[in-house]
């Protein structure tokens, strides 16, 4: 559905894109993350048609981007970052005059804006100066700008920011729902949320591109630690590090504070060789008795600081 | 088209959800009216020579703050973004604009009609000088339109281009006055950009095509401009 290739941005100088390359299919839910300054706003205002690329080239559908911008943006909802919209109109107007320019037939107008004032849970706010609503119902607002023509590609720059926590659950299931049928774009740089609704992410750094895969496998590929939490009473602390640090799989071994008596410590092991089976086996030779043992793989957190990480 | 239109309407119904209509017109109606009548009874003329003389300057005041916000405040709330990612292209966004300030320009010009009213009830006024001059009134508010436009697309900022604006569209009005200290050549093409001499054509009841060719020629040059510094915007 969306076909990037080498896109590159000069801000003079600076290059806030460089090369980035990626395709989206048709109902795909793809996650743009990244620190900010990544370039993802830029890759976004290109994809929308807002920018102008230096280089490179933007598929959408059957059009290309220099050639059919207008039919591009028929088929693209978009939702600039922080939802910049006319502070003087009604949400209603503003709705009526969004509706005017999608040509949507002056008899479906009011269907189609009242279904968005459902969708989106504007209806309250209807009749009040968009500069008078909160930064939730502005950003409600602009997604429900984004979907008046019920468009094939939706793009959000940050479409949670802003939200308290029952409208970003709200605005995610939103999402989800559209992206069954439909093409998703959107950044992001809280990653928990990406993990929730995306089918893909592409982690941006730098104006490259640090990693593009999905959620899953980028957590079995990069993500080829995890780590297992033990608390052990009736243990010394180094006895225990002498008995364990030496199984197979077992990376590093780092002791915590202890807490009433108990030694906790953290092992850092290899994915692909799993010490857990060892390590019990190796505890119940001894007379410790072992409150806790859990294992976490690598979250997408860590992953993404990994990427990202300056230097 | 149809685009233009609906953001022309738009822009129409937004100056007048904002005080900034009101202010402007109620400023403008206080200063023509005062000018106006201030001699008009000691000329004991009925006619609106007064009125029009002050016209062009008085526009070269007013109409940059009309124009000011139309795409300075966008750029700087950043709604231009969502305007633009709309199926819409700059032809359409910059002729709504424009028709929506023309019409603004010409609802602040309706309460002056009472002037022409009253003063064919004191005398006999010649209603051909009338015509011609609200006539002119429009065509010049529509020049200075689209230079005020023009400089409202070049900043962020609303003040920066009212007076980038003001500093034009004054400069087109007085041209003429610095013809004097121009050699003669150059005095004649001075004399040819100034709106002030095109416009008291027009008020005299003669409508030339050359004063009609220059008021379009600067609508279209300011429109241009336009087009060229939003499509240049990075």
């Amino acid at each position: 559905m969306i076909r990037v290739e080498n896109l590159t941005k000069h801000y003079g100088d600076v290059c806030a894109v460089n090369q980035i390359s990626f395709d989206v299919q048709r109902g795909e839910i793809l996650g743009l993350l990244g620190p900010n300054g990544a370039g993802k706003t830029t890759t976004l205002r290109m994809l929308t048609g807002f920018l102008k690329p230096t280089a490179g080239r933007i598929q959408i559908g059957d059009y290309s981007i220099e050639d059919q911008l207008l039919e591009i943006k028929k088929m693209i909802g978009y939702l600039p970052e922080s939802a910049p919209l006319y502070h003087d109109m009604l949400v209603f107007d503003y709705l009526h005059f969004v509706a005017d320019l999608r040509e949507l037939g002056a008899g479906r107008r009011l269907d189609r804006i009242r279904v968005l004032g459902e969708l989106c849970g504007i209806h309250e706010v209807m009749h009040q100066p968009i500069g008078e609503l909160s930064k939730g119902y502005r950003q409600r607002v602009g997604l429900a700008h984004a979907m008046m023509n019920d468009p094939d590609v939706l793009v959000l720059d940050e479409p949670t920011s802003g939200l308290d926590p029952n409208q970003i659950v709200e605005i995610r299931e939103i999402i989800r729902r559209i992206g069954k049928a439909k093409t998703v774009v959107f950044s992001t740089h809280i990653l928990s949320e990406a993990e929730a609704t995306c089918d893909r992410v592409v982690i941006i750094h730098r104006g490259k591109i640090a990693a593009d895969s999905s959620t899953t496998r980028l957590k079995e590929t990069l993500g080829g630690r995890s780590q297992i939490h033990m608390t052990l009473t009736g243990a010394d602390a180094e006895a225990v590090r002498q008995e364990l640090s030496g199984v197979a799989g077992v990376m590093a071994l780092d002791l915590l504070e202890p807490v009433n008596g108990a030694v906790r410590l953290v092992l850092t092991c290899d994915a692909a060789r799993d010490p857990r089976s060892e390590l019990y086996h190796r505890i119940r030779a001894t007379d410790w008795t072992l409150l806790e043992f859990h294992q976490e793989t690598l979250k997408l957190e860590d992953i993404f600081r990994e990427l990202t990480k300056e230097g | 088209m149809r685009h233009a239109l609906s953001i022309g309407r738009k822009e129409f119904n937004a100056y007048f959800t904002a005080p900034i209509a009101y202010i402007v017109i109620a400023i403008f109606l206080l200063v023509t009216g005062w000018f106006f009548f201030s001699t008009f009874f000691l000329i004991n003329q009925a006619s609106l020579r007064n009125f029009f003389g002050l016209l062009p300057i008085i526009f070269a005041f007013v109409v940059p703050a009309v124009t000011m916000r139309l795409f300075a405040e966008e750029f700087h709330v950043g709604s231009y973004e969502t305007l633009l990612t709309l199926p819409v292209d700059f032809s359409d966004v910059i002729l709504g604009k424009f028709s929506a300030a023309c019409a603004f320009i010409a609802a602040m010009l309706v309460p002056t009609l009472a002037y022409p009213v009253m003063v064919a009830a004191l005398g006999t006024l010649d209603w051909g000088p009338v015509v011609g001059g609200y006539l002119g009134a429009v065509l010049m508010g529509a020049a200075f339109a689209a230079v005020g436009l023009f400089a409202s697309a070049l900043t962020r900022n609303q003040i920066i281009a009212f007076i980038i604006g003001l500093a034009i569209c004054f400069s087109l009005t007085l041209v003429d006055q610095m013809a004097f200290f121009m050699p003669q050549a150059l005095a004649n093409t001075l004399s040819y950009l100034a709106a002030d001499v095109h416009f008291q054509n027009v008020a005299r009841g003669v409508v030339d095509t050359r004063d009609l060719i220059y008021f379009l020629s600067v609508c279209f040059i300011g429109l241009y401009a336009t087009h060229l510094a939003l499509s240049t915007r990075d």
